[in-house]
């Protein structure tokens, strides 16, 4: 019995020696985990090969607010791969990552882009077909709290541009996203807890995810239960990286951090963002994977919302639309 | 899924608590986290006391009630417990080892669920022996000193247990966040305390303070402290004062704290989760690492873990009630 305890512990404690040469910390966003456990494996290998180290990232993984919230706090990332651009200019306000951050990287910093689609039940039994169908009484809609999920933002965006376009004032598109959301019966506070509403416990008749995360529920659930809905026109996504300046400094892991966040523009990196559903900036390897992504007309959110700033200004802060939509 | 936090959160209620109703044929109302343990002193009317007959004829046959209402009320209770501890116990287990139990060890010796059990048990050793001393300390000065401010003591030791475990992580959050209070002193000196263990073992603390210390307030204030003035007056020091006869009064006291201590500790997920970071592989808890899994559709793994922890609250539970019939031997001489 002694015998048997000591092994266990030896076993518990043994576990604890692993080590590479280098360690870096990348926070993320919720829907990003196993996306992220292809690329650092692949990143890992090909980082080896190059330079004969060995590098381990460690990840965390939460509501893209919230992490940006965890960064600022103190927790040492190296890199922050979030949901959107606002949340890494309030870490950037912080002093902790450069002002210029967006323009270090190509394509905004974002390499690789998603929309927001639909997630419904197989047969689509509500006949959910766009995005007016989601205002329809008796429709339940699932999507996250806004106020600390990226993903449920870019959600709310899409619902809006949709209405703006379609009727034409952002007084109408007001009126639409307040019916849309007396539809949402519960709102998570991340993606994933949203996803983990709509497909394990059942709730809801439509759920809004990020492009990834439905294709991901396909795969894990079956394409026998759901289905995927696209609506005509929805919202180019942008999920950006960056490296924490404050923190590569004090570690000295720049230059591993920034090749690290560079590999994501090889064709290997690419290849990785679309085998998981997101949508890759190589125009070749977009066209490879034509077929995976469904052809819906998109928006950015410069053309509608003037960019990330003015939007969170505008939609999200204390007492902003949103608040007073979701209040009454 | 919220098995493993619930059991050991079910002692919140009651952490000294353990009223129960004799099989003989007379009740003895027992203090309930009250100054007395024992029933004989208790501020209730002792029904071997006062009362005219009737009435003590009435608490004398506790048993009057119609048959019918006997069944109901225990069918009840059965039912309750079965749909709400039993079933969902069994569940665990039974998603734990879905895939038989090649799946179920293969999930337990994963890295990140082996980092998580160390984690876990870390925060639980460091917690709990730092409560241990800060428990009999506490408890010490309230039980056997008369000193002004005592009332506001006593709740302080019981705020973790009012206090939401959300607000007791983010309170570490502002004490030792890089923007809290403390946190351009810590970065200056390199030293990171939230997002590591420090941060996790600090919020751990938290939340499991008013455990030992509840759990030994009655018992001390109830023997007082004329065993210890013996002593003193008999030449001993105070050290041996303490190991020699307080410590022995009070260790099943002690160690019934402890492991509702314990069991918390181990169970903690608000305040942890707050605190940090989810790194994965780093700072993850068991807890934790429980509804990473969950939403990765990792079920087979994440109930294993769950299972870990449902075990310990089993353990937890008949070490409990070893430990209550000794505390109740102690009482009936």
């Amino acid at each position: 019995m002694h015998r048997l305890f000591l092994a266990a512990a030896a076993l518990l404690w043994a576990g604890s020696a692993i080590a590479a040469d280098i360690t870096l910390l990348n926070v993320s966003y919720d829907p990003t985990r196993e996306l992220y456990t292809d690329f650092n494996k692949a990143f890992a290998a090909a980082y080896q090969k190059e330079t004969g180290k060995s590098v381990e990232i460690r990840q965390s993984h939460g509501g893209s607010g919230a992490q940006a919230r965890s960064v600022i706090d103190g927790l040492q990332a190296d890199v922050v791969t979030l949901a959107l651009a606002y949340d890494i200019d309030a870490i950037a306000a912080k002093g902790l990552i450069g002002a210029d951050w967006q323009k270090r990287l190509p394509q905004n910093a974002s390499p690789y882009t998603s929309t927001i689609v639909f997630l419904v039940r197989k047969g689509n039994p509500k006949a959910i077909k766009d995005w007016d169908d989601l205002i329809k009484p008796g429709v339940d809609v699932i999507t996250p709290n806004p106020k600390t999920s990226g993903g449920a933002r870019w959600n709310y965006l899409a619902a809006w541009g949709f209405a703006q376009k379609k009727y034409g004032s952002a007084e109408k598109a007001k009126q639409f996203v307040a019916d849309l959301y007396k539809n949402v019966p519960v709102l998570d506070t991340g993606a994933r807890g949203a996803t983990v509403t709509f497909v394990e416990r059942g709730v809801g008749d439509v759920l809004l995810a990020w492009e990834n995360e439905a294709y991901l529920a396909l795969r894990e659930f079956g394409a026998d239960k759901f289905e995927i809905v696209a609506p005509k026109l929805s919202i180019l996504a942008e999920p950006p990286v960056a490296v924490v300046d404050t923190v590569v400094e004090k570690k000295g892991t720049r230059a591993v951090a920034e090749t690290y966040l560079k590999y994501w523009y090889s064709k290997e990196g690419q290849e990785i963002a679309a085998r998981n559903s997101y949508r890759p900036r190589d125009p070749q390897i977009a066209k490879a994977y034509e077929k995976s992504f469904a052809s819906v007309e998109l928006f950015t959110i410069d053309d509608v919302f003037g960019g990330w700033t003015k939007a969170q200004k505008e939609h999200f802060a204390e007492g902003g639309i949103f608040d007073q939509i979701y209040k009454n | 899924m919220s098995m493993e936090t619930s059991l050991p959160r079910t002692e919140l209620t009651s952490p000294v608590g353990r009223g129960r109703i004799a099989s003989s044929d007379a009740i003895r109302v027992r203090g309930d986290g009250g100054p007395a343990i024992d029933g004989s002193s208790s501020p209730q009317p002792s029904p071997d006391t006062g009362g005219n007959r009737a009435e003590r004829a009435a608490i004398k046959n506790p048993r009057s009630e119609p048959h019918f209402v006997r069944i109901a009320i225990i069918t009840i209770a059965i039912a309750f417990l079965s749909i709400f501890v039993v079933l969902p116990l069994i569940l665990v287990f039974a998603q734990a080892f879905s895939k038989g139990i090649n799946a179920y060890f293969a999930a337990l010796s994963d890295p990140e669920a082996l980092s998580a059990i160390r984690l876990t048990l870390l925060v639980a050793a460091i917690s709990v022996s730092l409560n241990l001393v800060f428990g009999v300390i506490a408890a010490w000065a309230i039980a056997k000193f008369e000193f002004a401010g005592k009332t506001v003591l006593i709740s302080l030791i019981d705020l973790p247990f009012s206090v939401s475990p959300v607000i007791s992580g983010l309170v570490f959050v502002l004490l030792f966040g890089a923007q809290g209070f403390f946190g351009a002193f810590l970065a200056s000196h390199g030293v990171q305390v939230l997002f590591a263990v420090p941060g996790i073992a600090l919020a751990t603390l938290f939340v499991t303070f008013p455990f030992v210390a509840r759990a030994l307030i009655p018992l001390m204030q109830e023997q007082g402290t004329q065993e210890e003035e013996a002593a003193i007056s008999l030449g001993a020091s105070g050290l041996q004062t303490f190991f020699r006869v307080t410590l022995p009064n009070i260790k099943w006291g002690l160690l019934y704290g402890v492991l509702l201590c314990n069991a918390r500790a181990m169970g903690e997920f608000g305040a942890v989760s707050v605190v940090s970071g989810h790194v994965r592989g780093l700072t993850n808890t068991m807890p934790l690492l429980v509804e990473i899994l969950y939403n990765e559709y990792q079920f087979v793994a994440s109930f294993a873990v769950a299972s870990l922890l449902a075990m310990l609250a089993l353990i937890t539970l008949i070490a409990k009630t070893l430990l209550e019939r000794r505390l109740d031997e102690r009482d009936v001489p």
